[in-house]
């Protein structure tokens, strides 16, 4: 079975929000929520400071949390690539998921049910790729099968050097930023 | 220096997680009670008390079944989307601590009902028949009296148990994921219900009796949360700073006033001294002891949503 996942590098990355921008048209995300977003990370010392812009989003966890945590299965894993969804007419609104998300990347839409990244589901089926991925101006958002050894992903991932978010939280995310 | 600043401001989402008001800690405290006046009263009933009008284990059943639809719908005003609650009751997630409460809250009624059925309360008596011949029909085997005992102090054991599950499971809260949380909740949840008994009781042995089972349960809470605190201590950066947001962060005076303080040592002494004959017994020490109780758990909910993983790159953000 297939894993999708995204593979961001963040060399190329400039933070100009078009992935943002993408997802709230494409996914008619409400005003004032995101499914999402930048981050901007700075460490380091004085000369030797590193900045990290990041686009980030729901992580797609190949463990989530947010799934076994749901009481009425409305989150679920779907069939296709191991997409967690949420079936807004089986969600009660309880907040368990985001809750137990460590990445705080869902939100209560105001109709009610938790919402968040589908990796723009509608599309993939459709054969294309997530809105955000297709308009970064600089490319630097892949996405793919990393299930695939011949996926191009899975090729960036075996030649460059890369990390996760919170690895240590145990979820397996699907998103890996290159460095 | 490390600093991470993001573009996202979801509502209740940021700049910390505050999806949990009132209404849950309401909720766990209240199903805590109400766990607390199964065991207590399982136990009465157990023992035979239920024979005696005078014994408020001859109200509890029924207060219980009152106060766990006041806790129920405090759980059902959190929800977000709420025509979809019926969906709680269409699967059965077995990963779900959430999924496991509303199956058990199922079992708890009728549970609490047939208690009720022992004897029937005197305003519902003659009223509806099914109920009195049901009450008849219990009344004429002890055994079937003994067993609805035992099932009220089970089912009020994992339904205390429960509440504090419920919490433990998110391992994204490093404040609430700790084994110890559901101890303590069902230490706390069993503290209040006794100190509520102590406080309605009118029988001076029954007064006596949950004064110093009180007494008991305080003490045990205080172990309790010394486990609960040095697990945390002696774990990961992340949890050590997690403990720190109620040792000595924004939620420590409310912890230490309120909580250990007022809610724990102070009715402590009181009723020690009560149960010694040195101060007469008063309404002050239990009623403190419920207060922290539920203060327990408002406090523990808006900090466990306080802390997060970043914890250990960030500490005091």
């Amino acid at each position: 079975m297939a894993r999708f996942g995204m593979v961001i590098d963040t060399a190329k990355c400039v933070g100009c929000m078009d992935c943002v921008v993408a997802c709230k048209t494409e996914n008619n995300v409400p005003e004032g929520f995101n499914r999402d977003w930048i981050t901007t990370e700075v460490h380091g010392t004085f000369p030797t400071v590193q900045m990290e812009i990041r686009s980030e989003r729901c992580n797609q966890c190949a463990t989530p949390p947010c799934v076994y945590s749901c009481p009425t299965g409305a989150s679920h894993v779907h069939d296709v690539g191991g997409i967690v969804l949420v079936t807004k007419e089986e969600c009660i609104g309880c907040k368990a998921c985001i809750a137990s998300c460590p990445y705080d990347a869902r939100f209560i839409h105001p109709e009610g049910y938790a919402d968040k990244c589908t990796f723009c589901i509608h599309r993939v089926e459709a054969g294309m790729d997530p809105a955000c991925v297709a308009v970064c101006p600089t490319h630097c958002m892949h996405f793919g099968d990393l299930d695939d050894p011949n996926s191009p992903v899975s090729k960036l991932l075996a030649s460059r050097k890369h990390h996760s978010l919170m690895p240590e939280a145990g979820t397996q995310p699907s998103i890996f930023y290159l460095t | 220096m490390q600093e991470l600043s993001t573009t996202r401001n979801n509502h209740l989402i940021d700049p910390s997680l505050h999806v949990w008001g009132w209404e849950i800690p309401v909720y766990l405290f209240i199903g805590g009670l109400v766990a607390g006046i199964m065991i207590i009263s399982g136990y009465f009933v157990l023992k035979g008390q239920y024979k005696k009008n005078v014994f408020s284990c001859f109200h509890l059943p029924h207060i219980s079944l009152a106060l766990l639809s006041l806790g129920m719908l405090a759980l059902f005003l959190d929800l977000e989307h709420k025509r979809y609650v019926w969906r709680l009751y269409t699967t059965f997630q077995v990963t779900s601590p959430m999924s496991w409460g509303a199956w058990i809250l199922v079992l708890v009624y009728p549970a609490l009902f047939l208690n009720t059925l022992i004897r029937i309360p005197e305003p519902f008596r003659n009223r509806i028949k099914l109920f009195d011949r049901l009450s008849e029909r219990i009344n004429q085997h002890p055994f079937a009296i003994k067993n609805i005992g035992v099932m009220n102090m089970l089912l009020g054991t994992l339904l205390g148990m429960y509440t504090g599950v419920l919490l433990s499971s998110f391992g994204a809260r490093p404040l609430w994921n700790s084994a110890m949380l559901w101890m303590l909740f069902l230490v706390s949840g069993l503290s209040s219900a006794a100190a509520f008994v102590h406080l309605i009781a009118r029988d001076t042995f029954e007064r006596e009796l949950l004064a110093k089972a009180d007494n008991g349960f305080l003490t045990l809470e205080l172990f309790v949360f010394g486990g609960f605190i040095s697990g945390l201590l002696t774990s990961t950066r992340v949890h050590q700073e997690a403990a720190m947001t109620i040792l000595t962060g924004s939620y420590a005076p409310g912890f230490w006033v309120f909580v250990i303080g007022l809610g724990i040592l102070i009715p402590l002494l009181i009723q020690l001294l009560a149960v010694n004959h040195k101060v007469r017994h008063s309404p002050v020490a239990p009623i403190m002891v419920i207060a922290g109780g539920l203060l327990l758990r408002i406090i523990l909910v808006a900090a466990g949503q306080d802390t997060h993983w970043t914890l250990a790159s960030f500490p005091g953000n």
